[in-house]
């Protein structure tokens, strides 16, 4: 395989004279697409080596890589890339027959080899060359640790004589094209093979393959037929070499050494066409044609059968062989009408039928070729076999590329379609034809489906982006010298390709903070009784249609008094401040402007960049992020980022009569005062409008007043909508809130660019236009935020706010009153209980409920509620929330179950009494959030704990 | 042969003024539009026109005239230019009409200055005056401006 590589190292000077720029372009383009998905690929699979020494199958795969890329850049002239790329090779080689082992040292060399293959290729890319860095420093160690006392040496040898860069030491490279008289002899000489079966590791590598070549081969038919029309054409001369050198490249390495066979003489016979040393003449084309059927017929069989069949392909190797020479080629010329012909029509037929073949292979090894001839021809008289294939979708089928433009429009007509549909909809209700009433439905349903298909083609598992981290992990612990392991979780998960760009610099900050910040010297773990190796865990999953992303490190966690210490010495906040803020909040610090907790700076990370860039950039896309910490334990940093940003979630609000809608990122909570409550609560300081929510000053914007328009509801009532912009909050008044909706995000003309206050447009469900607020534009022109703003002031109030979220929730009372919610998700069921059910334990109330004693918590005496004791007195029903962890249930007994609701939650957490974590806006109503866990806890402190403890303490009550 | 060339024409307070017809993509009635505050008072808000968000311009404040009377509506002339879709408003739709080149000439000085600006010529037909507007130019509105002052 890589000795047999046939390079053209002269090629350049052949290809540079006329027309290599267009043809060669396209083909240089195509290599570079190739080369930089393969390169992502190829650091996360050296990686995985380092770590499975003995997995072939990843060895396999990488080896196969570098021998494309070298393969190719022979071809197309990249001597330099080549060079690096085939000592690379040769020591893969070495690693993947066994002869060396995988060790450090190697590891880091063949990673420095993709180093500067990804830089040649960015060097092509940009500059159509090599670039002019020096790497025979890097060709000289990879030459050196193909010796086994190498590593060492090489460990200490730094510099090393650069004196073979241009002839970067070939192993063993035998230019076969010198001789092409042995090469096509060869196969007449050695018996072909018995057809190899496919080693079970390999499948992936050869499904791929099979794609691969397919789609070639295509092209390869018809590349071969211009050809023939236009001789000369080197261009496609060219395709038709590489597609050929890549197949024979593969096969070798995969083991399909008949396919190689064949491949092999054909591309000799391509080479010799391409250096014009011979020119193409009918027989030539023919022969080539009938390699390509034979190559096709072997790749069915390869697919369904999992080898290469063993139909006997040596006629068509010594015809190709023979019209190596321009006197063979009279020769098959001479026989041609007789023979060509009849051995084209013996590989054509049977591409079909290979299947049948196969399946009879067993007895039929030892049969003369004559004989399978004819036995492949009865076959083929059955027909029997396309059946078979139509059954099964070809693996080349099974996928295609398509142009993210065409996705980009596909997304635009269904947003368009969507809300059309939408205004077909509204007019349902009067229409009483029910058949219109039907066919609207069935839109309606087509409509969703899709609109989630057309999401769907967009969407990329995030695992595209995280493939580049074990590398970045691994060269930071290197770096460091810290020892790192990366697990992943959710590699599947998806979201949209823009976003995903979107993220890709923020995480890989995250990801560099936690291994340079986060985990600990293996030295100070062992101290604090941790392993030495520290876990990073990257984690991503769907929840509450966002995109969830966590970070997790089990590192030292972040000390809330070591911030407070240095926000106070930056002046990042007040010493009031401070003494306000819980450790939460303190945490939450990192990511204010001007923040980098780093101690020293190192070369890692703690260059000024800090965590307020990265959450810039998240918020850009209407994302959040958010950190938890605990000392000694690790830390937790929570990116959720929207599935896709064409559509997102928004409230609809009315001002001054106009419709406007405020993306949900920027909402933090709405608050309505009525009345005297309205009079009293907004009071001036020197003309500005502020109101005091709970207890912090919120400065008021007047919607209208800022729109410049006329206020046309006149209601004593004040809607204020809490919003945050960059790290200040602030209160919009506005004259109606309508309702959360989805909208679809469109762009404001040209014309309207300069209006800071708008970010864009959407179409409302009755067709008419909203404009969408630009929260940050208006917070600006309301002089809410300045340019020079003090972050003082900001600080404490940016971590107030948490972002909304939609949830399920169970709304009840314990009182006349008061509203209480819990997620759903929490709530195993809803049950009535009579009062005559309830038996002592202790001082515990019980029930018996599915066979199982079942504590009861009065929820009213926990919360503290007046008349506590009197709870449930006159009813001889009591209403219970069961809650169930582990096995075991609690029931909580409220006054009355008032509603299910799904809503855009906005928690607010000012938790002001035990039992509640925060307070939220549910059907614009105030509601108390049900601190479950901890009431739960508080009642039995064995609950929320492993099993065991449950059992006893079961048996104790 | 004499070049000719063809204008999607319309009326604007009783002139007569046409645009490039292969810059207009559609032309139709009267729509109702989304106020945009803060807006510059040439543009009058924006269309829903099929799923797309439109600027529509008002081709009389554009030009200094007379507000349309109450009671009347515009019309829409959607034109294509660069990568911006607007829409003209407009008091009444013309033909479209095909003009020998011969009858063309610039602008008299003696015309308003804004009238001046997006006027690129005229075409002295038989009884009136065809005056070609700048598509480019008359959509070239900065909202910022506005703002200023």
């Amino acid at each position: 395989m890589s000795n047999e590589e046939p390079v053209a190292p002269d090629l350049n000077s052949d290809e540079e004279g006329g027309q290599e720029d267009d043809g060669m372009g396209e083909i240089i383009n195509e290599f570079l697409v190739e080369s930089y998905e393969n390169l992502d690929q190829l650091d996360q699979n050296l990686i995985d080596l380092e770590q499975n020494p003995g997995d072939t199958s990843i060895l396999s795969s990488i080896f196969r890589t570098i021998h494309t890329i070298k393969g190719t850049c022979g071809f197309i002239g990249f001597t330099k890339l080549e060079s690096v790329a085939h000592v690379g090779e040769s020591l893969l080689s070495k690693l993947r027959d066994g002869e060396l082992d995988l060790d450090p040292p190697r590891t880091s060399a063949l990673l420095a080899m993709v180093d500067a293959i990804r830089q040649m290729l960015s060097c092509i890319e940009s500059d159509r060359n090599e670039g002019s860095v020096d790497y025979s420093e890097l060709v000289e160690t990879l030459t050196r640790l193909q010796s086994d006392d190498a590593p060492a040496e090489a460990a200490a040898q730094e510099t090393a004589a650069p004196a073979k860069v241009e002839e970067p030491a070939p192993v063993a490279e035998e230019p076969k094209q010198e001789a092409p008289a042995a090469a096509s002899a060869e196969p007449e000489i050695e018996p072909i093979q018995p057809s190899a079966e496919i080693d079970a590791d390999m499948e992936p590598i050869v499904d791929e393959f099979l794609v691969e070549s397919y789609e070639n081969l295509d092209k390869l038919d018809k590349d071969l037929i211009e050809l023939e029309q236009d001789p000369g054409n080197t261009d496609i001369l060219g395709s038709i070499f590489r597609t050929i050198h890549t197949i024979k490249g593969t096969c070798g390495f995969i083991g399909l050494h008949k396919l190689e066979k064949v491949a092999h003489v054909g591309e000799n016979l391509l080479g010799k066409l391409r250096d014009g040393v011979l020119a193409l003449n009918p027989p030539r084309t023919s022969a080539l044609l009938a390699m390509v059927d034979a190559i096709r017929q072997m790749l069915g069989c390869i697919e369904n059968e999992r080898n290469e069949g063993d139909v006997d392909y040596t006629q068509l190797i010594i015809d190709l062989g023979k019209l190596l020479t321009d006197d063979g080629a009279n020769e098959v010329a001479a026989q041609a009408p007789v023979e060509a012909p009849a051995a084209v029509e013996k590989k054509e037929e049977p591409v079909a039928e290979a299947a049948p073949v196969v399946a009879e292979k067993k007895d039929r090894r030892t049969a003369t070729p004559a004989e399978q001839a004819q036995h492949v021809a009865k076959a083929g008289d059955k027909r029997t076999a396309p059946d078979r294939r139509n059954e099964q979708r070809s693996v080349a089928d099974s996928s295609i590329r398509v142009d993210v433009d065409i996705l980009d429009r596909l997304m635009n007509l269904v947003g368009e379609l969507v809300l059309a549909r939408n205004q077909i909809l509204q007019f349902v209700p009067t229409g009483a034809d029910s058949s219109f009433i039907a066919t609207s439905q069935h839109l309606n349903l087509v409509t969703t489906e899709l609109q989630e298909g057309v999401m769907k083609t967009r969407m990329q598992p995030i695992g595209n982006i995280w493939s580049k981290f074990p590398r970045v992990v691994r060269d930071l612990s290197m770096a460091v010298g810290k020892k790192i392991r990366l697990e992943m979780e959710g590699k599947e998960t998806e979201l949209d390709k823009t976003l995903i760009e979107a993220i890709k610099d923020p995480l890989t900050h995250i990801v560099r903070n936690s291994c340079d910040h986060g985990i600990e010297s293996p030295e100070k773990r062992a101290e604090n009784g941790k392993d030495e190796e520290g876990v990073l865990l990257l984690r991503a999953f769907h929840e509450g249609g966002q995109v969830n992303i966590e970070i997790i490190d089990d590192g030292g966690g972040i000390d809330p008094e070591r911030i407070k210490a240095k926000a106070l010495e930056k002046e990042v906040i007040t010493q009031e401040q401070a003494d306000r803020m819980g450790d939460r909040e303190l945490v939450n610090l990192i990511f204010a402007a001007g923040f980098s907790t780093a101690e020293k700076v190192t070369n890692v990370s703690g260059r000024g960049v800090g965590m307020d860039v990265v959450r810039t950039n998240i918020e850009k896309i209407g994302g959040t992020v958010d950190i938890q910490s605990r000392k000694g334990k690790g830390t937790t940093l929570r990116v959720k980022i929207p599935l896709t940003l064409a559509i997102i979630p928004a409230l609809i609000i009315t001002s001054g009569g106009g419709r406007y809608a405020i993306p949900q990122v920027n909402l933090l909570e709405l608050v309505r005062l009525d009345g005297d409550q309205a009079k009293k609560s907004v009071e001036q300081i020197q003309g500005a409008p502020v109101y005091r929510l709970r207890g912090n000053l919120l400065p008021l914007v007047y919607l209208h007043e800022e729109l410049q328009l006329k206020k046309v509801v006149e209601d004593e009532a004040i809607n204020i909508v809490v919003l945050h912009a960059d790290d200040r909050q602030f209160g919009l008044v506005v004259e109606g809130i309508s309702d959360t909706e989805e909208i679809v995000v469109k762009p404001l003309g040209e014309q309207l660019k300069g209006l800071a206050a708008f970010s864009g447009a959407t179409i409302m469900g009755d067709g008419k236009l909203a404009l969408i607020l630009d929260v940050m534009g208006l917070a600006q022109k309301a002089r809410v935020i300045t340019e020079h703003q003090e972050k003082t002031i900001a600080t404490s109030q940016s971590s107030q706010g948490l972002q909304g979220d939609r949830q399920t929730l169970l709304i009840f009372g314990v009182e006349e009153n008061d509203r209480i919610a819990i997620p759903l998700s929490e709530v195993a069921r809803l049950e009535e209980f009579k009062r005559s059910d309830i038996e002592q334990s202790g001082d515990q109330d019980v029930v018996q409920y599915r066979g199982e004693i079942m504590p009861l918590i009065y929820l009213k005496k926990y919360l503290d509620v007046e008349g506590a004791d009197r709870q449930g007195e006159n009813n001889e029903l009591m209403q219970a929330v069961v809650f169930t962890r582990n096995d075991r249930s609690v029931g909580l007994i409220v006054g009355r179950i008032i509603d299910i609701v799904t809503e855009n939650i906005v928690v607010k957490r000012g938790a002001n009494r035990p039992g509640v974590l925060g307070t939220v806006v549910v059907q614009s109503r105030v509601t108390d959030l049900l601190d479950i866990e901890a009431i739960v806890n508080d009642a039995d402190p064995s609950f929320l704990v492993g099993t065991t403890d449950l059992v006893m303490a079961e048996e104790v009550s | 042969m004499v070049e000719q060339k063809q204008f999607c024409t319309f009326y604007l307070d009783g002139h007569f003024f046409g645009v490039s017809v292969e810059t207009v993509q559609e032309v139709f009635r009267y729509q109702e539009m989304t106020v945009i505050p803060l807006s510059p008072p040439e543009i009058r808000g924006l269309i829903n026109l099929r799923g797309q968000v439109i600027t529509a311009i008002d081709l009389r404040c554009r030009l200094n005239m007379e507000k349309l009377p109450e009671g009347q509506l515009p019309m829409n002339v959607v034109v294509r230019t660069g990568k911006s879709v607007v829409s003209l408003l407009v008091d009444k739709i013309g033909d479209v009409l095909e003009v020998p080149d011969e009858v063309y000439e610039s602008p008299p000085e003696t015309i308003s200055p804004e009238v001046r600006k997006l006027v690129r010529g005229v075409y002295k037909l038989e009884g009136k005056l065809l005056l070609i507007l700048d598509a480019e130019k008359t959509v070239n509105i900065s909202a910022s401006q506005a703002i200023a002052s």
